[in-house]
């Protein structure tokens, strides 16, 4: 049991900050449906630098420090990557669909080409031991073994970034503007709030969340392999985004719900109870997609949608 | 002759054609500067190199070197752009409705997955009329299998009102991984020869393969059949349908105002549905088309893992095509040719991916239409307006020289945009 809500926070916790991301970019008027690009192109950026750092040997003996290091990096690649993104929806105009879209296809793509000329390979492989455990300690009480046994520092990084940026964005000045943009940006822009500022600012906040969200994912679920996919986990956190209706709370209970669907899959070889279902593990993969489906149906009626979603912001318009 | 141009221009499908090449030449242009930037990064390569990648790439299968090379990726090229007509159209016809389908990868898979079931179960080898008939079965049972998925997001999206690319991208990982249960059940289909795990067997097993019309003593050694010839009369059929019938009048009211097409008494939500299943059906034929081939084989234990990239790209076939199911065509064509050339460019020292980086950037830049289309009305509107004060001024003459110069373009937008 242990083992499991363990497993189920490591896959939670890349889920929890990438849906929280989405909702910075929807809240803030922007569609992000390149969250899974740059969940990709952040955590190559993070693997590049990660292995730069090992072999010229700085931080040898810090490796969580340098974890550190290489999870802000990511962040900010992703947030470099969203302003793609930023660009063409907010400036530009364009289908925000398409767009994001356009740079799902470009990360991998991207990626794929810089990997096979820098290191001959499609997938680069980090250092053994480079992505650790923090703690690593049996003797704790069962609950707090679940936290403090065999956690990984992002989930740590994830948790408390979670808890600040939610209060920012609902407790301050900045992050109640931010919110205004995606309900009205003309009325927002009529008491003197720059909504294209406000958009770009949330969909970089966006774009760094992936990014460290991303990372996150390679370092722990993927045990430290970057390759030009993310399994479909930036599509999973947008629909957790929808699933939480646009609010910190919901997401937090979606991501764990769906950090424990997704992970049954790949466990269910090494769980007895499961295996004596006789299942295949192909059942487990699906059932966190049907579970998507089902709750969208039954929540679409009360949708907390920001209203301007996906509407680039016109001047003109009423 | 000034004329002829001015008229040419206020011709929507000279817009649509204008804008896709300035996508494509902008696409491959930031493609030949990541090619650039590849060449600091490797010892191998220098910055001459890349001006060879560019060659190469614009080469396409004509930049393979010897003769018999050449022709084998001509027909490569056109059997692995049947496929991708299939995806290119359905994703078309989606958008004429005014929806996205994202979920052309799920419906490929399940279209293959229909096709494979009938064609690799029922052996008709050495009975070569009897063939045909199952390959025809085949294709149908894919496409009946793909119409039912694609209506899944056309379902939630009519009841439900949920955004059908969430829904299709739920559908094209669900779909991903049926593949590999069901395939997973049935060792009898599993090719358990040399060096091989994995891999289902092929038609060639069986003898329901595609028919090849001698098209294969054309292109000798490619794996060109007869899916083409059948991607292309149904590219032509669905646009006659989209063009000139009823059905195809309400999928397009539907797309340019829903509202208004439920104002106008048309049963929108029916469809939505309806094209939703269209659309699944014509990416699964693509699936069926493509893996009934006798040379292509499956690999189903690890197909749960990533999708087929050929949903994805039908999305670039249908935007620059502007969603004409005519123009997909040859946009699918054009996009094989810059695959092969992209196969091509380890001579020049780089990979195949930059091809895709540059059908990525392609998409990218095709968004970009609305900013062009204000720019460019913007710049009509100065320009009318000083037209307007020189024929106060004095001669008229003067005011349709300026209009005369203002570029064309300005109504590249899409059509079924989103309400």
């Amino acid at each position: 049991m242990i083992f499991l809500l363990q497993k189920t926070l490591i896959y939670a916790a890349p889920l929890l900050i990438v849906a929280l991301g989405g909702m910075f970019s929807e809240r803030s008027g922007v569609i992000n449906l390149a969250l899974e690009g740059e969940m990709i192109f952040g955590a190559f950026c993070g693997a590049i630098l990660a292995r730069a750092l090992v072999i010229s040997g700085v931080f040898a003996n810090h490796t969580q420090a340098l974890f550190l290091i290489v999870l802000i990096f990511s962040a900010i690649c992703g947030a470099l990557f969203s302003l793609l993104l930023s660009f063409s929806a907010i400036k530009l105009k364009a289908d925000q669909t398409i767009g994001g879209t356009a740079l799902n296809m470009l990360a991998a793509a991207v990626v794929n080409a810089f990997a096979l000329s820098l290191f001959n390979s499609e997938k680069i492989q980090m250092p053994v031991n480079f992505t650790g455990y923090v703690i690593l300690n049996n003797d704790l009480p069962p609950i707090v073994q679940v936290f403090g046994d065999k956690a990984y520092l992002s989930t740590y990084v994830i948790v408390i970034a979670f808890i600040l940026l939610s209060i920012w964005i609902y407790k301050t000045k900045t992050g109640m503007r931010l919110r205004a943009c995606g309900e009205h940006p003309q009325a927002a822009a009529s008491v003197g709030i720059n909504v294209f500022k406000m958009r770009y600012l949330g969909t970089t906040i966006s774009g760094a969340l992936a990014g460290l969200g991303g990372y996150a994912y390679i370092a722990t679920v993927s045990n430290g392999t970057a390759e030009a996919s993310v399994g479909g986990m930036g599509f999973l956190a947008l629909a957790i985004m929808i699933f939480g209706n646009w609010k910190p709370l919901g997401i937090a209970l979606g991501a764990l719900l769906f950090g424990f669907l997704k992970c049954i899959g790949p466990v269910s070889s090494s769980l007895d109870f499961l295996k004596n279902l006789g299942l295949p593990m192909y059942f487990y993969n699906i059932i966190p997609y049907i579970v998507v489906l089902i709750v969208l149906a039954l929540s679409s009626k009360k949708s907390g949608c920001p209203k301007a979603e996906g509407i680039p912001y016109d001047k003109g318009m009423r | 002759m000034k004329d002829f141009f001015s008229k040419l221009r206020e011709k929507p499908g000279f817009k649509s054609v204008t804008s896709s090449i300035l996508c494509i030449i902008a696409g491959i242009l930031v493609g030949f500067l990541v090619m650039i930037l590849l060449s600091f990064f490797n010892d191998r390569t220098s910055i001459g190199n890349a001006f060879q990648g560019l060659l190469v790439l614009l080469g396409g299968p004509f930049s393979s070197g010897r003769g018999a090379y050449i022709v084998t990726n001509l027909g490569d090229m056109i059997f692995y752009a049947t496929p991708l007509i299939m995806t290119g159209v359905s994703v078309a016809i989606a958008y004429k409705t005014g929806l996205f389908n994202i979920g052309a990868a799920g419906q490929f898979l399940m279209g293959m997955m229909g096709s494979l079931l009938v064609a690799l179960n029922i052996n008709t080898n050495g009975n070569p009329t009897l063939g045909v008939l199952v390959w025809i079965l085949a294709v149908i049972v894919g496409a009946i299998c793909g119409m039912l998925w694609g209506a899944i997001p056309g379902f939630f999206r009519a009841v439900f009102n949920v955004n059908e690319v969430i829904v299709c991208i739920m559908t094209n990982w669900i779909a991903a991984n049926i593949v590999s249960w069901v395939f997973g059940t049935m060792p009898h289909l599993i090719n358990s020869g040399s060096g091989k795990s994995g891999y289902l067997i092929t038609t060639a097993v069986t003898g329901n393969g595609t028919p090849t019309l001698g098209l294969t003593r054309i292109f000798k050694g490619s794996y060109i059949d007869a899916g083409i010839i059948v991607a292309i009369l149904i590219a032509i059929i669905i646009h006659i349908i989209l063009a000139k019938t009823t059905l195809g009048y309400e999928l397009r009211a539907c797309g340019a105002n829903r509202d208004g097409a439920k104002y106008a008494g048309m049963n929108e939500k029916r469809n939505i549905i309806l094209s939703m299943a269209i659309a699944g059906g014509l990416a699964a034929i693509g699936g069926a088309l493509y893996y009934l081939n006798p040379g292509i084989e499956f690999k189903f234990d690890s197909a749960y893992g990533s999708l087929p990239d050929y949903g994805f790209n039908g999305i670039p076939a249908a935007l620059l095509g502007s969603n004409n199911p005519i123009a997909v065509i040859f946009v699918s064509l054009f996009i094989r040719f810059l695959n092969v050339g992209g196969g091509n460019l380890p001579s020049a020292g780089f990979n195949k991916y930059i091809a895709d980086v540059i059908i990525a950037l392609i998409i990218y830049f095709a968004g970009f239409s609305k900013f062009f289309k204000d720019m460019l009305s913007k710049r009509k509107k100065k320009a009318e307006a000083k037209a307007n004060e020189a024929e106060k001024a004095a001669s008229a003459q003067a005011a349709e020289q300026v209009v005369e110069q203002t570029p064309a373009l300005d109504n590249t937008e899409k059509e079924g945009d989103k309400s």
